[in-house]
């Protein structure tokens, strides 16, 4: 009987292995062009080219670095603001429709601006992945405080626990579940605009990368880079998710 | 008096058809309480017991009239008395012992005594080898010992209980009332016990406010001659039993009024 560790291992394996012989067959079996639809081992040889001239590691270093600092000051802005928000009602009716507002425009729509004043580089990227990460966690925060058990606060006022005691006693507490399931979902829709955030204004990183390769005519560069931006985006979902096991853990849900 | 409640009446305000209505929960209540008496409210559900009982603990104010507990009027919830919820109110976030420390979390309680009181309280309600477990990992009739440990341990003088036991199965609800029982009468505690179940209010009460629903008044206030710890379904429990039911059963023959 395996443990649920070599379980998952086993399901992963199997289902990528699935993927890559799909994928292989597709090739073999329609006979397509190399830049059409590149093979397995073209996308492997390219991956090889690029670690070797040092493209991929350099890329990879500069999308992490953009991505650590955009998504921390996300999750550090929405939660702050959240909590803000969810405590403070006034604050919360006035500012809501605004949200709502630039919520939906794409984090990419803001990059004329961005460029214009901040200039190419770093910061245009770090600025989608902060958008894409910001509006869940601030939003999820905030309606987490509103959605906070009335018991609780009724046991707090009981038992003599002051309003701003109240708010690290039990509020804070109380919602770090959805708080850590928040950062979760964050961490992926930021890694996904990362890449569309690098595409516009950087000379670096992963999503220029795609860029040189579609400009290059190299499919097979195109898909390894491709492979490589997914197979980050699931390690640091896997890492996410054990921060979140560890929390709820830490909070009592022992099961 | 200890508790003084003086043509209490509460309204509010509720949405019936798309037009807003005032609602009388309460009418006028009025009754008195002696210290280390323990008073079962009893009656149908929505007959506003629980909302008299959150008036009397300070968590809502009533539309008129007051209510006074040794003399001063309630004004705000207090640790002098504790209110025992239905679905408990435990932080799920912290152990048993966090918990029930958590009203001696304060200034003035030294860190060994707050740890030694909460032991003490923990003990009593029986779940001294549960204290490092949290409250996901126990049963209902468990959890609801942890949250009577908690009230207990900053030593309230009034205890308010809606419905406390109105969650759990009747073995271990006779239980928790006999224990619950042994403990106030040992502490001279004075109880206000909200409840629908005949049964209960009989074993539990020196006195049964029976109200009537929709407004909510007090329908006949009756007094439970028995000894303590009381025998039930001994004749005389019986007797006592068949008058309350009797009352109620009236109370549910009265016309229900119809909005047109």
């Amino acid at each position: 009987m395996m443990n649920s560790t070599l379980k998952s291992i086993y399901y992963t394996v199997v289902s990528f292995l699935g993927v890559v012989i799909l994928w292989q067959l597709l090739v073999s079996g329609l006979h397509l062009n190399e830049s059409l639809l590149p093979s397995p081992l073209s996308v492997v040889k390219a991956l090889g080219e690029l670690t070797l001239d040092g493209t991929l590691v350099r890329g990879v270093v500069a999308s992490i670095f953009r991505f650590i600092i955009g998504y921390l000051s996300a999750v550090l802005a929405g939660i702050g603001l959240g909590l803000l928000l969810g405590l403070f009602s006034p604050l919360f009716r006035y500012s809501y429709p605004v949200i709502q507002l630039i919520r939906p425009i794409a984090p990419v729509a803001w990059m004329p601006f961005v460029v214009l004043l901040l200039g190419i580089g770093d910061i245009p990227a770090i600025v989608i992945i902060f958008l894409a990460g910001f509006f869940p966690v601030l939003l999820t925060t905030a309606s987490a405080v509103h959605g906070v058990d009335t018991v609780y606060l009724k046991v707090a006022h009981n038992y003599g626990i002051g309003r701003v005691c109240s708010v690290f006693k039990i509020i804070i507490p109380a919602i770090f579940p959805q708080i850590a399931n928040s950062l979760h979902i964050a961490l992926g829709t930021s890694w996904i605009f990362l890449v569309s955030g690098e595409m516009v204004g950087t000379q670096s990183g992963l999503g220029y990368m795609i860029i040189d390769a579609r400009n290059n005519m190299r499919t097979d560069q195109l898909l390894a880079t491709m492979l490589v931006i997914g197979i980050i985006g699931f390690l640091l979902d896997l890492l996410i998710g054990k921060f979140e096991r560890r929390i709820l853990r830490f909070w009592g849900n022992v099961n | 008096m200890y508790i003084e409640v003086n043509n209490v009446t509460k309204q509010f305000v509720s949405r019936n058809h798309g037009r807003d209505e005032m609602k009388t929960a309460i009418d006028r209540v009025s009754l008195n309480i002696e210290k280390g008496e323990f008073v079962c409210i009893l009656g149908f559900s929505g007959c506003g017991k629980s909302t008299l009982l959150n008036i009397l603990a300070g968590f809502e104010k009533p539309t008129d009239g007051t209510v006074k507990i040794d003399g001063t009027e309630v004004a705000a919830p207090s640790t002098k008395n504790i209110m025992i919820f239905q679905n408990y109110g435990l932080l799920p976030w912290r152990t048993v012992e966090k918990n029930v420390e958590l009203g001696l979390e304060k200034k003035g309680v030294s860190k060994q005594e707050r740890i030694e009181t909460a032991r003490i309280y923990t003990e009593l309600v029986g779940l001294k080898d549960y204290a490092r477990r949290f409250p996901c990992q126990l049963s209902g009739g468990q959890q609801q010992r942890v949250a009577i440990a908690r009230g207990l341990a900053v030593n309230p003088s009034i205890l308010f209980m809606d419905e406390p036991f109105g969650a759990l199965d009747p073995i271990t609800r006779t239980k928790l009332q006999d224990d619950l029982l042994h403990i106030v009468k040992r502490q001279n505690k004075t109880v206000v016990f909200v409840t629908h179940d005949i049964d209960e209010a009989v074993y539990l009460a020196d006195r049964i406010v029976i109200m009537s629903t929709d407004p909510g008044r007090i329908q006949k206030i009756i007094n439970v001659d028995l000894p303590h710890p009381a025998v039930r379904n001994s004749s005389i429990f019986n007797d006592i039993r068949d008058r309350i039911y009797n009352e109620l059963y009236s109370i549910s023959q009265q016309p229900l009024e119809y909005y047109l």
